[in-house]
């Protein structure tokens, strides 16, 4: 599904992402550990086509279409979504409106019609009513003064509305509590499918008790320099990153 | 120093000039070489209805600056008043009214400037509040990008009484909406809005003036303003609290959004304080869009004009939401949501 090639990419002439290289299957779930610093954002933001973020050798593909020549919205559209570590809060637009934009277009670049508004409202109670949000906080506009927490949640929400193909959770663990935690990997549990494949960034590996990965991979000055099954995340809880900080 | 006094006199020494502090960011004296001729007699019964006159109980039309309008709304009496001030042609005019409502009175005004041609126009509105009465003033202003047009509106408030304005502009070769509102003793409520959208070279100057003299008085103010290509958008902002004007609540906030690298936005606000026991704030910035905000929206699939256009829209929203009148609110949002799409 997602093939990384020897991926390089600078953000203000720094080189950040050291030839990069990362196969997700379809139907697979793979973890991408590693220290603060070490490009996992960086990684993010660059198969989502940041603004800012040069790729300077190396390809990106989703079902071996060109990510790098796309822009996000059309990124968006061919089924990739991010969910960002610190997710934005836009004033002035109700959550709704925002969700059935972003679904509508994504549809119109497909080529399919637009969701009707009824459709949508059912589609939008059920998904808030799974990840338990209270279905008047989505007529609120989006993220503004939300917890953490919730934020979280919300980006969950829109995952599973808009249903993508290649989903990227970005430290989504961070600012959670455990009872939330459980609730947005139930979420994003829900959303496994043949068809689809995920990409968990994180820095400790207490979220992945709670989402099981296929793959856990450790990402060390801008290179995958380790892959292993779930037990790789055990480890490096138990041991820290310093070897292969010292290997990179 | 008057617009009204150039016209009146063809003297473009009477105008006012960036020597005088309040009009250096709109300098009327460094453009005009010459006051044009009176312009001519228009007939108001040759204009189309206007934008708001379907809403409204009784319309005036001040065609060329002819007639003076005055209106009184006797005590207790609900109206709602479409008052359109029309330019035409390349000559110069001045307009009055004045407008006195009695005790608990209520008025909808709905203002509007249309205008076509390189006009210089001069608006002169009095507006005067009886204890009790409850005014909200709705102002569209689309001149013509070639004209010069200035409107400024004294407000006298009551005891008790409540005043809600909005003005939104699309700008001209130069404009300027002033308004001047008095806060006696007793209590009275103040909302002031406006919101400027321009492009082109078009220029607009909201400058607001409020004196609060007497005891328990608020003034809640938002402007907001995105300026694209060349244009230029100007925010006064004054509030004045007496001695003795104790428990005064007053906030100001001013925030624009300069699309491009050509546009240009000067504000200042200002409050001058002489009582002791009152809230106060102000709160200005300008900047370009939120690039991260933008992001967002994008990664979540809109297209790039699209979330610029929902993202500005909303930024302008929260001003238009403040209009109480909600027929007059869904125009000035559809006048709004074209201007920022239509750019």
């Amino acid at each position: 599904m997602l093939t990384v090639s020897n991926l390089h990419a600078a953000v203000d002439g720094k080189e950040i992402l050291k030839g990069l290289t990362l196969e997700v299957p379809a139907g697979e779930v793979h973890a991408l550990m590693g220290p603060n610093g070490a490009g996992k954002s960086t990684l993010s933001y660059v198969l989502t086509g940041r603004d800012g973020y040069e790729v300077t050798a190396g390809s990106a593909t989703l079902e071996g279409e060109n990510l790098l020549a796309l822009s996000p919205d059309e990124r968006a559209a061919r089924g990739v979504f991010l969910s960002f570590q610190y997710p934005l809060e836009i004033p002035g637009v109700p959550a709704l409106t925002f969700i059935r934009t972003a679904l509508n277009a994504q549809r119109r670049a497909r080529g399919e019609a637009e969701i009707s508004a009824p459709e949508f409202l059912k589609l939008a109670r059920r998904t808030a009513q799974s990840l338990k949000i209270d279905f008047e906080m989505l007529k609120r506009p989006l993220n503004v003064g939300f917890s953490g927490g919730e934020k979280k949640r919300m980006e969950i929400l829109q995952m599973a509305m808009l249903s993508p193909r290649f989903l990227i959770l970005d430290e989504t663990d961070s600012g959670l509590d455990i009872d939330a935690l459980k609730i947005v990997a139930e979420g994003v549990n829900a959303l496994r499918a043949p068809d689809r494949a995920m990409l968990i960034i994180t820095h400790y590996q207490r979220l992945l008790d709670y989402i099981r990965p296929h793959r856990v991979h450790v990402l060390s000055a801008g290179r995958i320099v380790a892959s292993g099954g779930p037990e790789l995340a055990l480890e490096l809880e138990r041991e820290g990153y310093d070897k292969y900080a010292r290997a990179a | 120093m008057s617009l009204a006094a150039a016209i009146r006199d063809r003297d473009p020494a009477a105008l006012p000039s960036r020597r005088d502090e309040v009009w250096r960011w709109t300098d009327l004296r460094g453009l005009i070489r010459e006051v044009p001729p009176p312009s001519a007699r228009m007939d108001p019964r040759d204009l189309g209805p206007g934008v708001f006159d379907h809403l409204a109980t009784s319309s005036y039309v001040v065609a060329n600056g002819l007639e003076p309008v005055r209106i009184e709304i006797s005590a207790g009496e609900r109206t709602i008043v479409a008052l359109r001030f029309v330019s035409r042609g390349q000559g110069a005019h001045a307009a009055l009214a004045e407008i006195r409502l009695g005790e608990g009175a209520r008025l909808r005004l709905l203002e509007t400037y249309e205008g076509e041609g390189a006009y210089l126009a001069d608006a002169s509105l009095s507006i005067t509040l009886s204890p009790g009465a409850v005014v909200e003033r709705i102002v569209l202003a689309d001149d013509d990008p070639e004209a010069v047009s200035v409107s400024h509106a004294n407000v006298k408030l009551a005891a008790g009484s409540e005043f809600g304005q909005i003005v939104l502009t699309s700008g001209a070769r130069r404009q300027r909406i002033e308004t001047r509102v008095v806060h006696p003793d007793g209590g009275a409520k103040l909302r002031l809005d406006g919101v400027y959208l321009l492009e082109g070279k078009r220029h607009a100057d909201l400058t607001t003036v409020v004196e609060h003299q007497g005891l328990d008085g608020v003034t809640m103010q938002m402007t907001k303003g995105v300026v694209r290509d060349q244009a230029r958008g100007v925010f006064q902002g004054r509030i004045v609290v007496a001695e003795g004007a104790d428990r005064t609540d007053a906030r100001m906030e001013h925030h624009a959004l300069i699309v491009g690298d050509r546009g240009e936005v000067d504000a200042k606000p200002e409050l001058e304080i002489y009582a002791d026991d009152v809230a106060c704030s102000h709160g200005n910035t300008i900047g370009a869009l939120d690039q991260e905000a933008l992001f967002y929206a994008r990664q979540r699939g809109i297209p790039e004009p699209e979330a610029r256009a929902l993202l500005t829209e909303a930024f302008i929203g929260e001003v238009v939401d403040r209009v109480w009148f909600e027929g007059a609110r869904e125009i000035v949002r559809r006048w709004a949501a074209q201007r920022l799409r239509g750019a």
